[in-house]
């Protein structure tokens, strides 16, 4: 059938916000949003900065996962030369062009070292054998060396796959979708060593004593299922809100459904295989991370995300006609975002609160401010190109894509 | 959806495909091309029949549309399977080890439920894909050594280059009579009455 569709462009019109539209007024309000978190963090932050960097940092590994997530996403759609997905590919590409939005909300952090990561303490080592084994890796100029090529790799590469995919919009080049295809499978491999050592580097090290061989995939995990999440909802409240309904269809939204489906069962399959390896074992310094996080009110976050990561999402998207409505796959798309973030507040907030869950006003303010850092470069993107790649030589099979 | 003529889409209900009794089997018209097949798949459906098939030598895409065809009931076998298989693994490990032969192994008490899931999720994917293949080979009656279809010399070219409806005798709207002269007027090639 494709035949037919042959070096067929979407006309703009159908693809673009249209003047006048409600969602031409999301960049403004996320900026609101944003400014208000950051207000709050500045008054509620200078009276406890210890609680500050940690909400901040936990804000800023969920929206930064989303980012990466996205990058995995579309590398993998060049890499198999995916044809269905090509209709939401622009959604990926925009969010990860916030790479650079998130670079600079990583330097707060920086100011925060000490209080975040005890390695970094001056003489933490001194008196700590595993920690002077360790200080080749874990000291504050490598860190900093690291964290600068992380956000080197990943800006480059998103903004290379975005400008690259955009200027296609004008040229129709099918020579540009040979060559991001051709560098997908290189770029694959690097974001997956610097998205590995950045989770070590910034979760892992919070418990510098312990170690986990799988926690890079882990991170992988909760990063894809948290961005098809957020893919999910989006495609969904796009339609909704008459963005895109002739060219995101039931067919698009199944195949979401699919992947959100899959990864639970992936993220499942990961969590469980770090916990039951270091359970079975029983070495002290890999049980330490998880006996934090199996005491007190903690247990049950624990518990949570057993039931509500995998039990619950498994067997609700299970079903045909869940996946294939806009309002059912975005439900599912809500609860999985949550949960993503529970995931990531469990692997952060222990640290500073070994006693139990103690929210603060200050998650809420540093959610705003990155949270609105995020949507309002995203939302701004959105208004300024087309929500789909126009002239890409593969859209029309995405179009007339249909589940067998 | 890929070639199967002995698949009858229609089934009912789990396992009633059995062959129609009676003196004929039922009715073989030949068309030339897809897409006369496709439309006279579309016919046949509006006009209601509902114990009848199409045959085709390579995927016709669309075609289970086109021929009204429900949604196979295979998932939920699946599902039933695969839950009966973590249940079963589940529950042997914990009749094993925590009631019927306790043994402290590495410290752990007797009921260490972390240590049952890999063989919960195995038997659970086992039991699930025996369930899919089991079933799906019950539904379609397969081994199947012998069908009233070959005994039609037309049908032979059906993997080859030639399109068929078959539609069986025991189908409410059958009519020796009357649906050979729907086919014909449909743009069949040839419309043959089969035996029993």
């Amino acid at each position: 059938m494709v035949s037919e569709h042959d070096h067929m462009a979407l006309p703009p019109e159908q693809a673009t916000i249209p003047p006048g539209h409600p969602w031409n007024r999301i960049p403004a309000i996320a900026g609101a949003c944003a400014l208000l978190g950051a207000a709050g963090c500045a008054i509620l932050g200078a009276a406890n900065p210890k609680q500050f960097f940690f909400s901040w940092l936990m804000s800023f590994l969920f929206f930064l996962s989303l980012a990466l997530g996205a990058l995995f996403f579309v590398l993998f759609q060049y890499a198999t030369q995916g044809g269905w997905g090509i209709v939401v590919r622009r959604i990926g590409e925009t969010i990860f062009a916030t790479v650079p939005v998130m670079a600079v909300l990583f330097v707060p952090l920086l100011f925060g070292l000490h209080d975040l990561y005890s390695w970094s303490v001056p003489g933490a080592a001194d008196h700590d054998a595993l920690l002077r084994w360790k200080a080749p890796f874990l000291n504050v100029p490598f860190f900093l060396t690291r964290a600068a090529i992380y956000f080197g790799c990943w800006s480059f590469m998103a903004l290379l796959y975005y400008r690259l995919s955009r200027g296609q919009d004008a040229t129709g080049d099918p020579a540009v979708s040979a060559r991001l295809r051709k560098l997908a499978g290189p770029a694959i491999i690097v974001l997956a060593l610097t998205s590995t050592f950045a989770s070590i580097d910034w979760i892992v090290s919070l418990t510098p004593h312990w170690y986990s061989t799988m926690f890079g995939v882990y991170f992988f995990a909760g990063s894809f299922i948290g961005f098809i999440a957020l893919l999910s909802v989006l495609a969904a409240a796009m339609r909704a809100a008459g963005l895109l309904g002739t060219v995101i269809s039931a067919e698009h939204l199944h195949d979401l459904g699919k992947f959100l489906f899959a990864f639970t069962a992936f993220w499942a399959y990961i969590a469980f295989s770090q916990f039951f390896l270091i359970w079975y074992a029983n070495l002290p310094e890999e049980t330490v991370w998880f006996k934090a996080r199996l005491e007190g009110s903690w247990q049950i976050v624990s518990l949570l995300l057993m039931a509500g990561h995998f039990g619950v999402p498994f067997f609700y998207l299970m079903g045909r006609a869940v996946k294939r409505r806009g309002w059912t796959l975005a439900l599912g798309g809500v609860w999985l975002l949550a949960m993503h973030f529970v995931d990531i507040y469990w692997q952060v907030m222990p640290t500073i609160h070994p006693e139990g869950i103690r929210p603060s006003l200050l998650d809420l303010a540093a959610f705003l401010a990155v949270g609105g850092c995020f949507v309002t470069a995203t939302s701004w993107l959105m208004r300024r190109q087309a929500l789909v790649p126009l002239r890409d030589p593969r859209l029309a099979e995405s179009l007339a894509f249909e589940n067998v | 959806m890929p070639f199967n003529p002995l698949r009858s889409l229609r089934s009912k209900t789990l396992l009633v495909n059995r062959l129609p009794e009676g003196p004929y089997f039922g009715i073989l018209a030949e068309f030339a091309t897809p897409t006369d097949l496709y439309h006279a798949c579309e016919r046949v459906r509006d006009e209601g029949f509902t114990r009848w098939d199409a045959h085709t030598p390579f995927p016709v895409h669309g075609l289970d549309g086109a021929m009204g065809v429900r949604r196979s009931p295979l998932p939920w076998i699946v599902l039933v399977a695969g839950l009966t298989g973590a249940a079963f693994a589940f529950g042997l490990q914990w009749w094993v080890h925590a009631s019927a032969y306790p043994l402290v192994i590495s410290g752990k008490p007797y009921f260490s439920w972390p240590a049952f899931i890999p063989i919960t999720f195995e038997l659970g994917v086992l039991f699930a894909a025996f369930g899919a293949v089991i079933g799906m080979l019950a539904l379609n009656r397969l081994p199947m050594h012998h069908h009233p279809l070959f005994q039609s010399k037309v049908f032979e070219r059906v993997t080859d280059d030639a399109f068929f409806i078959s539609i069986e005798s025991w189908d409410p709207r059958f009519d020796a009579a009357a649906t050979p002269k729907l086919l014909e007027s449909l743009g069949a090639r040839s419309v043959e009455l089969l035996e029993s």
